[in-house]
Order: C-alpha cells, then structure tokens, then sequence
C-alpha cells in the first residue's frame, strides 16, 4: 500500500511539473501585459513600454520567466500581481475560503439529494415517477449555469425580496407546489392504486397546510422553530432514522434514537444560556458538534443489545440532525434584527458579494449574513451537479438490483427493507468513490462562473479577472492550486475505492 | 395433435417470458438494423432529434448559410435599426393562447439597447452554437479515435504516453482550459502583429477555429474509451484469424475493430457535443470565446444580463435556444446509448402485456380444443 502511494504521489506531481510548464506556456503566450500601452497616448510611451518590459523581462524568451516563477513557485512563493502590486498569497488567501466554503457546501448538498433522489428514481423504475426525474435531471444537465445564475439573481432574490418587503400569497403557486409534493410522494412511497391516492391527498394537504400556516402566520418576519418545533422534528427524524436503518421491529434502535433527541430537547434552554453569555466561534461550535454526535453514539452503545453498531449509528445521525436544528433556530432568531438593520435595507436575499460590508454584529448574525450570501450561488452549483448525481446514482443503483445476490437475498424471505439498504445501498455507494473528484473538478469550473456573477472574490474569480489584467502569476497559483487538489481528490478517490471494494487490488 | 408437441407447445425458449416480444421483432435482422429500430423507437431520442432538426433548418434558412441569403429582412444581425415600441418584441400569441392573434412583425424578438434585431442576433447565434458544436464534435472524434485506437490497438510506449497525457486534460476543468485557450485565440494577431488580413481573418472565423481549439482540448475522455474498448476487442477471435489471413494492421483497426467499437464512440460524441454547447456560451458569457463581430448566445447573454430589469426578452430567448439544443442532444445521446446497449429491453406497455396474455391463452385453449 505504501508503494501503491508513494508510487501515485510521485506521478502526480509529475504530472504537476508538466502541467506547469504547458500552462505557464499557454498563459505566456495568451496573455499580452503590453495591451493598454500599445494603444496609450502619452508622449513617453515608449519608455514606458521599455520599463515594462524591463520589469516583467518580456525581452527574454519564455523559458528565463518561466525559470524565474519555477524557482520562486517551489519555494512558496507565488509571485505578485504585477499591475495592482499585490501579492498573490495575500490574494488567495481570502479567495481560498470562500471558494471552498461555496463548493464544500454545494457538493454536500448535491450529494446528498441527487444520491436520494436517484435511489427513489430507481426503486421505481419505469413509473410516471422516474421519467419525471430523468426529463428533469437532463433539463438541470443542459441548463447553462451562468444562465441559472443571472436567473435566479434577478428572479428569485428580487422576488423574494418583494414579496418579504410587501407579502402578498400566490395560492396558484402554492397549490402548484402542493400538488408537485403530493405527485413525488404518491410516485415515490408506491403502492397499489388506492395507497398512491391516499398518499397524493394527504401529502397534497399537508404541504398546503404547511405553506398557508408558514406564509400567513407571520412566520417568515420572525422564523423560529422553537422547542415544540425540536420535539416534533426531533422525533420524526428518530423514528425515519431507526425506520430506514434498522426497522421499527429493533426496539433498542428506535429507543437510542428517540432517547438522543430527547436529550436535545432537554439540552435547548441551556444551550440557549450558553450562546447567550459565552461569544461564540467557530471552534465552540464544533466542539458542541462533535460532543453532540459523541452523545448520540454513546446512548445508542449504553442501549447496547446484540446489535451495537446499529443503535450507535442512529443515535449519532439523529444527534447530527437535532444539533443543526438547535444551530439553524439560534441563527433565526436573530432575523428580525437582521432585516431591519440599516444595512441590509429590508432586502435580505443578497446578489452579490460574500459578506454585508460594516454589518457588525455578533457570531449569530455574520452566519445568518453569511447564509443570506451564500443562498443564491449554492442554488445554482447544486442544480447543475445534482442532476449528474441523480443519473449516476440511478444507473448504479439499479445495476445493483439487478445482480443475483439481491434475487438470493430476496428468496430467503428478507423484508425488502433490508434487502435494499443493507445489501443494495451500500454497493451502489460505491462507485460514487470515483464520480465524486471528477465532478469536484466539474464544480471548481462552475465556481469560475458563479463567483463572477455573483461578484464573490473567490479563486475562480480571481483566475477571470487575472486573466483579464495579464498578470500571469495568480494564474498559474490557481491552476497550481486546482491541479492539486484534482490530483488528490482522485488519490484519495482510488485509496477508498481500495479499502471499500475488496475486489480491486492495489497495483504495487 | 400429438402428445410430444403438447408437452411442450413453445419448443425455442426464448418466445417465452420477458423476452418474447423482442425476439420475435429482432428475427432475421442484422446488428446494425436492430439498433436503427430500437432508436427510431425511443421517443425521446426522436423527439430531440425532430425539434433539434427544426431547429438547426430554422435558423439556418433565416440567416442563410454561406452565400445563400437566408428570409430573414434583416440579414446582418450587428446593424442597428431605428427602434420601434421601446424594443419590446412584436411577436404576439395567436389568439387561441389569449393573445391578439399572431402576427410576426420586424422585431418578433424584440431589439436591444442600440436597435439592433434580437431576431437575428438569437438565430445567428444558433448558427454559430451549432458550427461550434458539429466542428468540435468532429475535432475531438478524429484525434480522439484515432490517438485512442493506436494505444488500445498497439499499447507500449504510445498506450503509456496518452495515459499521462490524458491524467493531464482531465485535472483542469474545462472551463479554465478554455477560458485560457479562448484568450490565447483572440490575442495572438495582435500580439505577434500578424498581418491585417490575417488578423481579420482569424477575427470573423472564430466559431471555426474555437470549435477546433476546443475539440483539442476535449478529446482524452473520447482517446480513454476507445483505448478501453480497442483493448478487449484486440483479444478476440476474429481479430486473430484476420490476423492470420493476412491483414495489415490498419485494415484489423479499421475493418474489423473499429466497427464493433462504434456503439461507444457514436454514444460519446453525442454527449460531448451536448457539453460543448453549454461550453462555448459559457466561454463567450465570461468574454473568453466568441465575440463581436460573431454573435453568440452566450455573448448575448453576458450583454444583456444588465438590461434583464427592463428587456427580459433579450435574455429569454438566447437561453430557450441554448437549452433547446443542449437537451435535444442530451436525448438523442440517451437514445442511442439505449439503442446501442445489449442489455437494454423494451418494457411492453401493460397493454401489450395483457394482449400477449389473451393470445396465449387463446392458443393454448385452442390447443385443448384441437
């Protein structure tokens, strides 16, 4: 294994160094530092066009500059921003956090939704239901993302903004998208006719009763989800959790379950104590996390029974979830400062930039800021990528059920449950090690675009405007940068499909 | 009738179960014949095929294509043209759709800020996407068939060096490539001070030489599968008795490997081409691809996206168009990987189902009876 990697690490930062010097040859040659003196006026024109190329040594072949940012790139430092004199670390290292936060959280939502609704699609192969899906997922496939981006800035966020300045409900759209919830899940939990009606109704009746309380109670001036809202959604996500993972029939699962959301219900009011008298960052959140999660594993051990693992596993997601709930309400609350402090001009959903300059404010209102910013790109990346997910998961997944093992699985009288998320999931994960550092690849790219709509100084804006200046050194740190973490997002890739398929062997 | 024929009254197994239907369609048909009628069958994949064709015929004869003038009145989408009602478009909805009736008018697209006829400019635009598209898909499938077909075919060193080269194309996205590619493109006249004519035109055949630029950026996915496939088919038999009656090397890649490959190959070009697309306008968008004075749709966008609060149909229609074509080869990818793919069985309609069902027992109480 050792070999295996040293192996990989060495032929991929060859394939670095080539990379290198062809994008440094290429770059070179695009770009033309002395485009705006050629066309200047000035009577010392021709000093100055000698004092740049002085200064940038565009009188020398190419292999000298290259020679030149090689030697200074290997020793970590990236050059300068010739035109604004900055240097290129001091650029990046903003960049680098915002593109990642935008791309981390795009991938994580997309993942996660295109892998369920892929699954949902395949379970119910050749129904009204998963056409749907697949004219729709090849419509997000075609969808140009600079065009969804422009869209949902001058459509969604302006007619958010309106209608939370001055509500005033669309029932037409409202029952539109009731009847669309009802239909998915009506296709998606299956059954034979009268199920499928009933289902439509209920879940038709519940989405429109949950739009028409949220839309005209008041609720989206002063969101909460409060200690009610923890309990109910707390035991939902218990009782799903313990359903799809173990089976209700598992009493010591569903018990670990319901008892971790418990201890979050009872956790909420001195949480609130806490955020209120200690300011909070970062590190303590986490920190909370990750005792939250420690919890939810320790309940379902201490629930113990033949089955451990099981117990544990659902007590830590519902854990996860019962702590972003408490996270999200906090968050909330401080809403209704937030839309009426004079910065943001009642106009929340914002369309450009990373951050309300001069918001001020404490922990909990940079993250409401933060997500107010951060809304409109991750719409955007998650609609273009989900839909790769969704086919792929779709295809995986079925060419799972279709293998012998599950037909063996099903004759030896397993509940269908079982036989799908114990014996068919987990290999359809799978393949999932290998799509995923290639559609990273693909996100870095539509971060290019989405960062320069919507005016975030992430990386991929930074390459745009560089490109734009012909200044060739944060060019090559970001095509630096986005090689490396292509390489060892596949590197990575490869070691897992590795260690979770035994079938494949390391080539030593 | 006699007893033997009555135990079993279908002797070949296959006109049984699921797959009756297909057996009996696909008898006496050559490979080739069964995967024409399996895509003509897939109604997406004719659907897309049909609005794509309509599509492409459109735009072409109303902007005409090369010396042939197109009806469109306006046949140079860049003049401007005094502007009538604010620009808003003159197309109107019949009146069965609530509208005035329909009428067509100078600008049915409406006009952009200087008066130009965003008629035009969108159908150009199409143009220009489809040569993009139909070049770099042509492009990518020489170099890459015949690159991926070498290393599958003769491995060694060349099968070595397309591997890395390939690791290469496929760390960067596309876009970045592209974008630099793109700039490489238009600055090089300028730069190196080519001559005029020469500049000029590189400037006015941009959709031409970006669509091959990009193919020669895009093919290594293409090379990789060719190479996959070359590699097991090379093992075959009947590559080893070409072998052995004598064939030269090219005439066992081109004649009998290459042939049995084409299901991947036609399958991959399509979606690629779907790619390419959404690429060039998204190049063009970022000013990295086609500009002025070559219309794009991409470019359309980027220059209206400002005027998207008071002229939305500037934005509306170039985004229709890029979607329109981008999903209609989407489709015809999915139908032909459909119709290419062995294991892909027609579900018959319950109907069908249930009319198979009747017939069998019909012929079985027949049977009885007899």
């Amino acid at each position: 294994m050792l070999r295996f990697l040293a192996r990989r690490f060495a032929l991929a930062l060859g394939t670095l160094f080539v990379l290198s010097v062809l994008v440094h040859l290429m770059v070179d040659t695009a770009l033309d530092p002395l485009e705006d003196l050629r066309l200047s006026t000035s009577p010392n024109k021709a000093t100055l066009i000698a004092n740049r190329v002085a200064m940038l040594k565009l009188d020398q072949p190419w292999i000298v500059r290259y020679w030149d940012w090689f030697t200074q790139f290997i020793q970590g430092n990236p050059g300068i921003a010739w035109k604004s004199q900055q240097k290129v670390t001091d650029l990046m290292s903003g960049a680098i956090q915002t593109s990642v936060s935008l791309i981390l959280m795009a991938t994580v939502i997309a993942l996660i939704l295109g892998v369920l609704v892929g699954i949902v699609s395949a379970l119910r192969q050749y129904t009204a239901l998963d056409y749907s899906i697949t004219f729709v997922s090849f419509v997000l496939y075609s969808l140009p993302i600079f065009w969804v981006a422009v869209l949902l800035k001058q459509f969604l966020a302006i007619g958010l903004n309106d209608y939370l300045a001055d509500p005033e409900v669309n029932w037409v759209l409202v029952g539109v998208l009731s009847a669309i919830s009802g239909l998915f899940w009506a296709g998606a939990l299956g059954g034979d006719r009268n199920r499928k009606l009933l289902i439509l109704g209920l879940a038709t009746l519940v989405s429109f009763g949950t739009l028409a309380l949220i839309l005209t109670s008041g609720w989206l001036d002063k969101p909460s989800i409060g200690i009610v809202g923890i309990i109910v959604l707390g035991a939902a996500s218990a009782v799903t959790v313990t359903l799809v993972f173990a089976g209700l029939a598992n009493k010591r699962a569903l018990y670990s379950a319901l008892a971790t959301a418990g201890l979050g219900v009872v956790l909420y009011y001195p949480l609130l104590y806490l955020f209120a008298f200690i300011p909070m960052n970062w590190g303590w959140i986490l920190g909370l996390f990750v005792v939250a999660i420690g919890c939810g594993l320790g309940i379902g051990w201490l629930f113990g029974g033949s089955d451990r693992g099981v117990s544990m596993r659902g007590g830590a997601i519902v854990a996860i979830f019962v702590s972003v709930l408490i996270f999200v309400d906090r968050v909330m609350q401080v809403y209704p400062a937030y839309y009426n402090s004079n910065t943001i001009h009642q106009r929340p959903i914002a369309t450009i930039g990373v951050e309300t300059p001069n918001l001020g404010g404490d922990f909990w209102v940079q993250q409401l800021d933060r997500f107010t910013h951060v809304l409109l790109p991750t719409i955007a990346l998650v609609l273009i990528s989900f839909a790769s997910y969704t086919r792929y998961q779709r295809g995986s997944m079925l060419e799972v059920l279709s293998q012998d093992y599950i037909r063996t699985a099903r004759a030896k009288g397993l509940p269908e449950r079982v036989v799908i998320v114990r014996h068919a999931l987990r290999n359809a994960l799978m393949p999932l090690a290998a799509i995923i550092p290639v559609d990273l690849v693909t996100l870095i790219g539509g971060a290019v675009i989405t960062e320069t709509i919507f005016g975030w100084s992430g990386m991929g804006k930074l390459f745009i405007d560089s490109l734009k200046n012909a200044e060739i050194s944060p060019v090559m740190a970001y095509v630096m940068l986005t090689g490396t973490v292509a390489m060892l997002a596949a590197l990575a890739a490869d070691f897992l499909y590795a260690l979770l398929d035994p079938r494949i062997k390391v080539a030593a | 009738m006699t007893a033997a024929q009555n135990s079993s009254p279908r002797p070949d197994d296959l006109s049984r179960g699921d797959n009756a239907i297909e057996a009996k369609e696909v008898e006496g048909l050559s490979q080739g014949q069964i995967v024409l009628r399996r895509f003509l069958r897939h109604k997406g994949a004719m659907s897309g095929l049909a609005v794509l064709l309509f599509v492409a015929g459109f735009a072409c004869s109303a902007m005409g294509i090369g010396p042939i003038p197109g009806w469109w009145r306006f046949q140079d989408p860049n003049a401007t043209h005094p502007m009538q009602n604010n620009g808003q478009p003159t197309l109107t909805l019949p009146e069965w759709l609530g509208g005035p009736g329909f009428t067509w008018g100078d600008h049915p697209f409406g006009q952009d800020n200087i008066g130009c006829d965003n008629f035009a400019q969108v159908m150009a635009g199409v143009k220009t996407s489809l040569l993009v598209m139909v070049v770099l898909g042509c492009t990518a499938l020489i170099v890459g068939v015949t690159i991926g077909a070498l290393a599958g075919y003769f491995r060694g060193w060349l099968d070595l060096c397309l591997m890395r080269v390939t690791d290469l194309f496929i760390v960067l996205p596309v876009i970045v490539v592209g974008s630099v590619l793109g700039k490489l493109l238009s600055q090089m006249g300028t730069k190196f001070d080519w001559p005029q004519d020469v500049v000029t035109a590189i400037k006015y055949n941009m959709p031409l030489i970006l669509g091959i630029a990009l193919g020669l950026i895009l093919w290594p996915p293409m090379a990789r599968l060719v190479r996959g496939e070359f590699l097991t088919l090379r093992e075959r038999e009947f590559v080893d008795s070409a072998r052995v009656a004598g064939a030269s090397h090219l005439r066992i890649i081109a004649k009998h490997i290459l042939p049995n490959a084409v299901g991947v190959i036609i399958v991959n070009i399509t979606l690629l081409m779907s790619e390419a697309v959404v690429l060039e306008t998204a190049l063009s968008f970022l000013g990295f691809g086609i500009s002025y004075p070559n219309v794009s749709l991409g470019n359309l966008i980027s220059t209206n996206q400002g005027a998207f609060a008071t002229r939305p149909w500037l934005f509306w229609w170039p985004g229709l168009f890029i979607i329109l074509i981008a999903l209609c080869v989407n489709f015809i990818g999915d139908g032909l990987r459909d119709a290419f793919d062995p294991r892909t069985k027609r579900i018959p309609s319950v109907r069908e189902m249930k009319k198979a069902k009747k017939a069998e027992i019909a012929a079985i109480s027949q049977g009885e009876v007899a």
